[in-house]
């Protein structure tokens, strides 16, 4: 009997070794990373001060933006050759899926926030006045929320028309509370008041991640048995 | 409705559906079918585009939920409950293009709970392919990826095969050597449905013919001499 | 129902006149804001039906998850038993700790807790009762359809007002954007529902109507914590209201909830008429022979 571990690392590994494999898809997805960044810095163009102030929010919207076109992408894989049905018809857990493809999705996301973030640094001139180790928890937890959520929804728009906007339709609403703590946690240590702190919004945003993982893993098997 | 036994009174049946219907919307796939299978047999299920063969075929997989009428499979009622005693394979190849043959297997070994890749290597070797082939599954001919996909519905050691167009655009001597592979594994105790258009390819191998038409089992026969009435 | 509906119909025009009437005419003008808080008695009623509404949905939602198995239903079932009851063991505490009673939200009476758990499990058990699972998803659908339409004239109706008043047309306070937030996951699930083939739909949007619900206290929090942070004036206003502008507030609050009522009576009936109608179809393509020639 495979434990559930087991399965989701598997599976982890083979996305791992297909989207290093179709290297095409992790390109394009890096350069859309790179040109969103350069688009809104041609919209914006503020000074050093101002750009601490709205940083935090460009960076997320930014961030939600290249998540969005990854996330579509990562299931894109099983539905070809009709992969799914061969995962459906095992005795392997809906929920081990469900794992793989988010801890995958986080891991994508991850990279293009880590080449998003230096340019943002560079194109605004950013430098961080506040307690700076707080955006790892910022980042970690933050794009975890997007990523849990995505991976659900993208699922679930498998199986609808226009599956490439159906995602964004309904990621979006779901994730404002978590785009709110975000760029309000990410300002506040932009910015580095004494009088405020992040630690509000990193609990929020702890508590958010706790319970749309616990809701996601409840529903995944039925939206993936769904016909 | 039909319900037609063949003359073999006193095998069990291991197979069982009850008045089968499925409906996507208005279009009704299945009308109604009702039959027993027995075990250690091959059946090939054969009919016109539309007449309800890959439908059955993905409801006793457990893909596909009947709106009205039951299964009951291996002694349960819901196929996904007993999912390691069968295998599955459909016309996509159901694997990764950008892996090898070897690659596939492996993974799919893993859900069902086998780290064997000496099984993985025999099953491979079993279909007629080379365990070696480092070539991603992608580019092989429609045969050899056939046969792959075959093998990935082996890997569990199913006691029922469900196999959907195994034959279908894959030249004639490795389809051949498929049927031969099948007539094998039917003698060593395993039930296989097979639903083809190539029904002449399961002549001599085959134990019974299964006829459906618009969503109906039509008729039940132990050769190809059945010739549909209008 | 049906012959009660001409009643109904009358009566909720009667109702929708008077509470013109009581809002243009009767009520008090309101000192600082002058005539146009009369937008008042049109925005908040519209909020309260709205949320009444999503919150059926919401219940609905959930019934048609668990009702599909029987083991998760009677789950369900003791999981809201339990939360009534824990709700009015609430209740007590609140009200006999000190300390818990000043931790409570300005105006709120620990009563409330425990109204609210009971509420919400006999919400529950009716709707369980009187539907069953098909149609409970017509439930959903109907009052989610609505609830939009009424959310839009809060949407509306809340600038209207805020523009003249406060001299904005929006703010980024806790109801408002809280109300759109909600307006923006319901007409996702209804984009939802119009998207996905008929198989599936259902369960779809009420895992969506799951999430949503998880989803808008959080919003609302946020905000909370965010306006603490970054303080402005509150639009609306909180605090106490006249007696007699209550009495207006609750009397159009009445004439809403008949409209809502027939509304969605008659688009309930509108989808449960739609669903026989397909059935009948398909058990008439499952019948009649099917021609050769496809």
């Amino acid at each position: 009997m495979s434990a559930p571990p087991g399965v989701t690392f598997e599976t982890l590994k083979k996305d791992i070794r297909l989207e290093w494999r179709s290297k095409d898809a992790i390109n394009s997805m890096l350069f859309f990373a790179l040109l969103v960044v350069v688009v809104f810095s041609f919209s914006f163009d503020p000074n050093a001060e101002e750009s601490r102030l709205i940083a935090g929010g460009l960076i997320w919207v930014a961030f939600l933006f290249a998540s969005v076109v990854a996330l579509n992408q990562t299931w894109a894989r099983e539905l070809r050759n009709q992969v799914l049905d061969a995962y459906r018809v095992s005795p392997a857990p809906a929920n081990s899926l469900f794992l793989a493809k988010a801890v995958g999705n986080f891991i994508f996301v991850t990279v293009l926030e880590a080449l998003m973030v230096p340019l943002f640094v560079v194109f605004y001139k950013l430098r961080v006045l506040g307690p700076g180790w707080q955006l790892v928890p910022v980042a970690v937890l933050g794009t975890w929320a997007i990523v849990v959520n995505g991976t659900f929804f993208a699922a679930m728009s498998l199986r609808t028309r226009s599956r490439e906007i159906m995602l964004p339709l309904l990621l979006f609403p779901i994730t404002i509370p978590a785009l709110i703590s975000t760029v309000e946690a990410t300002t506040t240590i932009l910015v580095g008041d004494p009088t405020t702190s992040a630690k509000f919004w990193i609990v929020l945003l702890a508590t958010y991640d706790v319970m749309f993982t616990i809701a996601c893993l409840a529903l995944f098997e039925t939206v993936l048995h769904a016909e | 409705m039909n319900h037609l036994e063949t003359a073999q009174p006193q095998a069990e049946a291991i197979i069982t559906v009850t008045n089968l219907v499925k409906q996507f919307g208005r279009f009704a796939a299945l009308r109604g079918v009702s039959a027993s299978f027995t075990s250690a047999r091959l059946y090939g299920i054969l009919g016109d585009n539309g007449a309800g063969k890959t439908t059955l075929l993905r409801m006793l997989a457990g893909l596909v939920t009947p709106t009205r009428g039951s299964l009951t499979i291996l002694g349960s009622n819901d196929p996904r409950k007993i999912c390691r005693e069968f295998g599955y394979m459909a016309h996509p190849s159901l694997l990764y293009d950008e892996m090898s043959g070897m690659e596939n297997l492996r993974y799919f070994a893993h859900l069902y709970g086998l780290q064997d890749d000496k099984r993985c290597a025999e099953i491979i070797a079993s279909v007629g392919l080379d365990p070696e082939l480092a070539r991603p599954v992608g580019q092989y001919s429609q045969g050899m990826r056939q046969r792959m996909s075959l093998a990935r519905a082996l890997l569990n050691d199913p006691k029922v095969l469900l196999l959907d167009e195994p034959f279908s655009n894959v030249d004639i001597r490795s389809a051949r050597e498929m049927v031969k592979l099948l007539g094998h594994m039917r003698d060593g105790g395993k039930t296989i449905f097979v639903v083809t258009h190539q029904a002449s390819l399961l002549d001599g191998t085959a134990n019974e013919f299964i006829w459906m038409d618009s969503g109906q089992i039509i008729n039940r026969t132990p050769d190809l001499k059945f010739m549909e009435t209008a | 129902m049906r012959k009660a509906f001409p009643i109904l119909g009358i009566l909720t025009a009667i109702f929708l006149s008077y509470g013109l009437y009581l809002a243009m005419v009767v009520a008090p003008r309101e000192q600082t804001m002058g005539d146009v808080q009369r937008i008042f008695y049109y925005h908040v009623p519209s909020a309260w039906t709205a949320f009444l509404l999503f919150f059926i949905n919401f219940i609905a939602s959930i019934q048609y998850l668990v009702r599909r198995n029987p083991v998760s239903d009677k789950v369900a079932n003791w999981t809201i038993i339990t939360l009534a009851v824990v709700c009015c063991i609430g209740s007590v505490v609140a009200a006999v700790v000190p300390d818990l009673k000043a931790a409570l939200p300005q105006g709120t009476e620990p009563s409330a807790i425990g109204t609210t758990g009971v509420i919400i499990a006999i919400a529950y058990f009716v709707i369980r009762k009187y539907f069953n699972l098909e149609a409970v998803d017509a439930l959903a659908v109907t009052t989610a359809e609505v609830g939009v339409v009424f959310c839009t004239v809060v949407l509306v109706t809340g600038p209207l007002w805020a523009r003249p008043v406060w001299g904005i047309w929006w703010t980024w306070d806790v109801r408002l954007t809280s109300t759109l937030v909600l307006w923006l996951i319901y007409v996702s699930y209804l984009i939802l529902r119009r998207f996905s083939s008929s198989g599936q739909t259902p369960v779809m949007a009420a895992a969506l109507a799951v999430f949503g619900a998880l989803d808008v206290p959080l919003v609302y929090f946020s905000i909370w914590i965010f306006r603490t942070q970054h303080p402005q004036p509150v639009i609306g206003g909180g605090g106490s209201i006249d007696p007699r502008m209550m009495h207006v507030l609750l009397m159009n609050w009445l004439a809403f909830l008949c409209f809502a009522y027939l509304v969605c009576w008659s688009r309930y009936r509108l989808e449960i008429i739609k669903r026989e109608v397909e059935e009948a179809q398909a058990l008439e393509s499952l019948l009649e022979p099917r021609s050769v020639a496809r």
